[in-house]
């Protein structure tokens, strides 16, 4: 009969979506080419179709891995046409079903979480009186770990709120991260934001962010400058500098990172109120600078000082404010490539590494040319994407790339000072 | 440095199509900065060692849209302040891209780093020939002085003859706010 019939056309259409493909024993490797020679012969890998290979990154240049996903029947093949033309390759996932299954399981978990509160979007652009209420939740999400202090209040006295994360203990060695200092700079709040929640959810689960904070405490300014953040959303999304009102000048704000007590005043920096590098009338004339100054002479036991900028992709270490190397040059440096090298790793964005002095301009009055000084050996300057295409508009679809790779970047860093106490 | 002329620089670079990150093209290049005269560009002779990618198709789509607009194109703020740029301000944003590197070329000195930081305005100026013509008023961020600095320029642009700009002015910065 013509109803027998539709049962069995539906029973086969059900039976085919539910024969769902598996990735069961699938490994995905990333094959690091060192010449175009290695290259070609990924290409020529690519094009033997009965190998079934899935190219996530496609082999195009020497310069950037190539990831590959390979069927469980052809890894064996693959892996021995890799070593006989010594190419070095890295496993980046075992068994793809595993890290799927997983994946689904924390979906449910979170898709039932979301239903009761408001879940924060970390990938697009907050306003301040959003970020403040999320470094609320996170202290209170992560009460074991998280607590927000008031540091300071800035020109038109909003509140400057750090993070801690600490698992206990009494003063103890401690990193210093801010972001924002230039309030132009978005993706730098947006990261920072990304990186607390990162920390804390981190937190028990990654061996090294647990040792790390089973020994060192994190504090972490995400809003350096709260008035020039606002002033950026409500007036001038170009704006840099703080609001602080001068005699004698119609021109308001002066640039924070020239207004630190190292080499304060000289060149690189403008006595001119109306721009852009106007280093204020004298040094911490700022109460936004003034304020992080105090909390670390404060603490006494900051072991690194670590601040991220936009746009231009660079890791610099001091000195700006003079073109002569620091006298831990050389660890320095070494720590800045491993951490560059860290950030390309997870999607080959590459950093430029160098003194802030020979790798953009001569600049007096920087924070981290004063934290060192100061004694805080690991102080380090960030400058996160991207290299001019959109600069300080970087679309919010790369925040969590950035703020991602930037992590890594951190975390070496921190690691290094975790193991290396002074 | 070239005793009494200025100081030159050869360069090899790798050129990068934006839109298509794994077409790239070699080039070397020569820059002469000129001594004292700081309002004369700077000489740039190059030379490409291949072919830039055909964009013929894209150009056309793009002609004969604007071309058949009923109403002049106006646009502000691209990129918005969230970066984003909507399709069809895509190209109008890449012909902002070209012409400020005119502009750049005009105003570089050995001490200067500009990029284009964004378009603030933008009209459509109506021609009755075969060219488009666009007024724009963009945003130049200068590197080492961290300068925003606002340009006028007047761009003219046709799928076969090319982009120029025929026009353009630095604008005084906004009143000191």
């Amino acid at each position: 009969t013509s109803s027998m019939k539709l049962i069995v056309i539906f029973s086969a259409l059900f039976g085919v979506s539910l024969c769902l493909e598996t990735f069961v024993g699938h490994q995905v490797l990333r094959i690091k080419t060192r010449n175009e020679e290695e290259v070609k012969k990924l290409q020529l890998l690519e094009s033997l179709e009965h190998l079934e290979l899935d190219f996530w990154i496609n082999p195009s240049t020497s310069a950037l891995p190539a990831d590959v996903r390979i069927p469980a029947n052809s890894i064996q093949a693959v892996k021995a046409f890799l070593e006989s033309y010594g190419i070095e390759y890295s496993i980046l996932i075992e068994d793809l079903q595993v890290v799927l299954d997983k994946e689904k399981q924390d979906m449910a978990y979170s898709q039932q979480r979301e239903r009761g509160s408001n879940i924060f979007n970390y990938g697009t652009y907050h306003s301040l009186d959003s970020i403040y209420a999320e470094l609320d939740h996170l202290a209170s999400e992560y009460g074991n770990l998280v607590s927000k202090l008031q540091i300071g209040e800035s020109y038109e006295k909003r509140p400057l709120y750090a993070l801690k994360f600490s698992t206990g203990g009494s003063n103890r060695p401690a990193i210093w991260i801010d972001a924002g200092i230039h309030s132009r700079e978005w993706v730098t709040q947006a990261s920072a934001l990304w990186i607390a929640k990162k920390i804390a959810s981190d937190y028990g689960k990654d061996p090294s962010v647990t040792s790390l904070l089973n020994k060192m405490d994190i504090f972490l300014l995400a809003v350096l400058n709260p008035d020039g953040y606002v002033f950026t959303h409500t007036t001038n999304r170009m704006w840099r500098k703080t609001r602080s009102k001068h005699q004698g000048s119609l021109c308001v704000g002066v640039d924070p990172n020239r207004n630190w007590d190292a080499g304060f005043g000289g060149p690189g920096a403008s006595n001119n109120p109306c721009s852009e590098s106007y280093h204020g009338p004298r040094a911490n004339s700022e109460v936004e600078v003034k304020s992080v100054v105090n909390f670390i002479k404060n603490h006494g036991n900051i072991q690194a000082f670590l601040t991220l900028h936009s746009y231009s992709q660079l890791l610099m270490y001091p000195y700006g404010y003079k073109c002569t190397g620091p006298a831990d040059y050389a660890e320095l440096d070494a720590l800045g490539r491993a951490a560059a090298s860290s950030i390309w790793s997870l999607y080959g964005t590459t950093f430029t590494v160098g003194s802030i002095c020979t790798t953009i301009y001569q600049a007096s009055g920087g924070s981290i040319d004063w934290s060192y000084d100061y004694g805080i050996k690991y102080s380090f300057a960030f400058e996160l994407r991207d290299t001019g295409r959109y600069g300080f508009l970087l679309p919010a679809n790369q925040i969590i790339p950035t703020a991602e790779e930037t992590w890594l970047g951190l975390k070496k860093i921190m690691e290094h000072v975790r193991d290396n106490p002074y | 440095d070239i005793d009494g002329v200025g100081r030159k620089y050869h360069l090899e670079l790798v050129l990068e199509d934006v839109l298509h990150k794994d077409s790239t093209v070699n080039c070397t290049a020569e820059v002469l900065y000129h001594l004292g005269n700081k309002n004369i560009a700077p000489d740039v002779q190059f030379t490409l060692e291949g072919e830039l990618r055909n964009t013929d198709e894209a150009d056309n789509i793009f002609y004969n849209r604007i071309k058949s607009l009923e109403k002049e194109l106006v646009a502000e703020n691209i990129p918005d302040s969230h970066g984003n740029v909507s399709p069809e301000m895509q190209p109008v944003h890449l012909l902002a891209w070209v012409a400020s590197g005119y502009v750049i070329w005009q105003n570089s000195t050995e001490n200067t780093k500009f990029q284009l930081a964004q378009i603030k305005r933008v009209k459509q100026v109506k021609r009755s020939d075969e060219y488009l013509e666009f007024d724009y008023m963009i945003l130049l961020h200068e590197m080492v002085s961290q300068e925003i600095i606002p340009w006028q320029m007047t761009v003219l642009w046709h799928p076969q003859h090319g982009v120029q700009v025929t026009q353009d002015s630095r604008q005084p910065k906004h009143a000191p706010e």
